[in-house]
């Protein structure tokens, strides 16, 4: 699979020591209880790419997202990180990897600026100048200088969204993961911040996992798409491949036709 | 046997929680800023509620001893009565019943809504362990103010009963001869004794609403049951402990 190698550039948040990350996951399977949320799923994201996971809700996508971080702990198989066990403590230590949630994980206690300069506070980065700076910068790369004495609660979503990024984005991560960044977003808002993850993976060289099922986003900044469904991955290439795919849940998953005379729900009640 | 299994889960993870804090310890310089703000909440918005409860638990030990022993004229022994009874019992015990209310609460709240708005993995994922910037500061500032509570609670009650007993015609004990009795049978042990009980049981409460917080798993009903459950076992442990500190304090 051919990938454009970016350039690292020596930008402020271009990840330092070590640089972009891959990703390699491994027969994993996952179950909570008696229910099977991930079944011997194995793929590889390439250090730099950006990958897009896509498919319906409550197919395992953020479980996944969760095992990459070290969240989750698989029932079996692994997740490594350029060969760190993804599950192992000790492997958040050698690789510096940030997570957007979904609904911002920002510290509702604490001011956007507090909720930046928290990570570089905790590892010594700078001093205070010096993380004011970075702060101030990721602010700026967001276009949200304005709301920075604001609190979290005072944040619209799409705002919320943004300083989630730019919080990832002061860790100079090395590997970057979003988990839907554009949903409960307007069309203009979703069309921003897949832009916004687009220009940081050309500026920064972060390898970047995007879970979503923003079917535009996919088709425009992905390198490779893979579809999860029902804790299966049953297709996984670049996105051209989505525009007319074989599998048919997988093309009625990305064109739904609203059937009037033939409607979806009447066969989930038979 | 599910319960049990509960309570047994809900021990270990205690422990281990407590070791994974204390491991923490020598960050203590780094993150002073979070113990004083620890400090001012656990002590300093405390101290009221335990003042004025201390009063009135002195004064009702005053009245109720007069009352009681008035019938074999052992009257000018209230001031020990009530001396060994703040210090021993229940100065640190009330202090703990209210920082389980007032602080103990606070705590399970906080950290259960991180936990269920995902604050706590944000930490996680950030290399920021939990215990260390959560739990540790907190712990140390339970250290420090708890003995400071147990004091106050001890001389605010002391006080409450020489007042009652001077002011109420039927005992009419002047404070001299009050604190006389007092100094009398009351020894540095005992006070100590008490001091010992409530460090116990201070870092007991902050342990476990620590810990009850963190586990919350679900949405805002479980942050409601997470601080109610925290109040209640928070206090039951400092009963169920009372018991055996002051059984192996007075062996000791």
């Amino acid at each position: 699979m051919p990938i454009a190698p970016n350039k690292a550039s020596s930008n402020a948040f271009s990840a330092g020591n070590g640089g972009a990350v891959g990703i390699a996951i491994e027969d994993l399977s996952k179950r909570f209880g008696s229910s099977e949320v991930l079944k011997n799923v194995s793929f590889s994201v390439q250090p730099g790419e950006i990958f897009v996971l896509m498919g319906p809700s409550g197919s395992g996508k953020s479980v996944l997202l969760k095992h990459i971080v070290g969240l989750e702990l698989p029932t079996s198989g692994r997740v490594t990180l350029d060969g760190f066990d993804a599950a192992a403590e000790e492997t958040r230590k050698q690789v510096r990897m940030a997570l957007v949630f979904q609904a911002g994980a920002l510290f509702n206690s604490m001011s956007v600026y507090d909720n930046l300069a928290l990570y570089p506070r905790e590892h010594r980065m700078a001093n205070e100048v010096g993380i004011r700076d970075k702060v101030m910068r990721a602010l700026q790369i967001l276009s949200l200088e304005n709301a920075v004495q604001k609190f979290p609660a005072e944040l619209s979503g799409g705002m919320k969204k943004r300083v989630a990024i730019a919080r990832a984005l002061v860790m100079e991560p090395q590997l970057m993961l979003y988990d839907e960044p554009t949903s409960e977003l307007d069309p203009v808002m979703s069309a921003t911040i897949s832009e916004i993850i687009a220009t940081l993976r050309e500026q920064y060289h972060v390898t970047t996992m995007v879970v979503s099922h923003d079917r535009d986003l996919a088709l425009n900044i992905a390198d490779r798409v893979g579809i999860l469904m029902a804790g299966k991955l049953v297709s996984l290439g670049p996105p051209s491949d989505l525009r007319h795919p074989a599998d048919p849940r997988v093309a009625d998953f990305l064109n739904p036709k609203i059937d009037l005379k033939n409607p979806r729900f009447k066969h989930l009640e038979s | 046997m599910n319960q049990f299994t509960r309570i047994l889960e809900g021990i270990g993870s205690s422990v281990l929680l407590f070791g994974r804090s204390v491991a923490y310890l020598p960050t203590l310089p780094r993150q002073f800023g979070r113990f004083i703000e620890q400090c001012y909440l656990i002590g300093y918005t405390t101290l009221p509620i335990v003042a004025i409860l201390s009063f009135f638990i002195g004064s009702v030990l005053a009245l109720q001893a007069g009352y009681s022993m008035e019938n074999f004229g052992g009257k000018q022994f209230i001031g020990s009565l009530v001396g060994l009874s703040m210090a021993r019992e229940l100065g640190p015990m009330m202090a703990a019943i209210l920082l389980a209310g007032r602080v103990g609460s606070a705590i399970a709240a906080e950290l259960a809504s991180m936990k269920v708005y995902q604050e706590v993995d944000a930490l996680i994922t950030m290399n920021i362990p939990p215990p260390r910037m959560l739990v540790m500061p907190r712990l140390a500032a339970v250290v420090v103010m708890m003995p400071v509570l147990a004091i106050i609670a001890d001389l605010v009650g002391w006080f409450g009963g020489a007042i009652i007993c001077s002011a109420t015609d039927s005992i009419a004990i002047d404070p001299p001869s009050y604190f006389s009795t007092m100094r009398m049978f009351l020894k540095f042990k005992d006070v100590l004794n008490g001091l010992i009980k409530a460090e116990i049981f201070g870092l007991t409460v902050v342990l476990v609403c620590c810990n009850i917080g963190l586990n919350t798993r679900g949405g805002p009903r479980e942050i409601g049951a997470a601080v109610t459950r925290a109040v209640v076992v928070s206090l039951i442990l400092i009963l169920v402990l009372d018991y055996f500190v002051t059984k192996l304090l007075t062996w000791m």
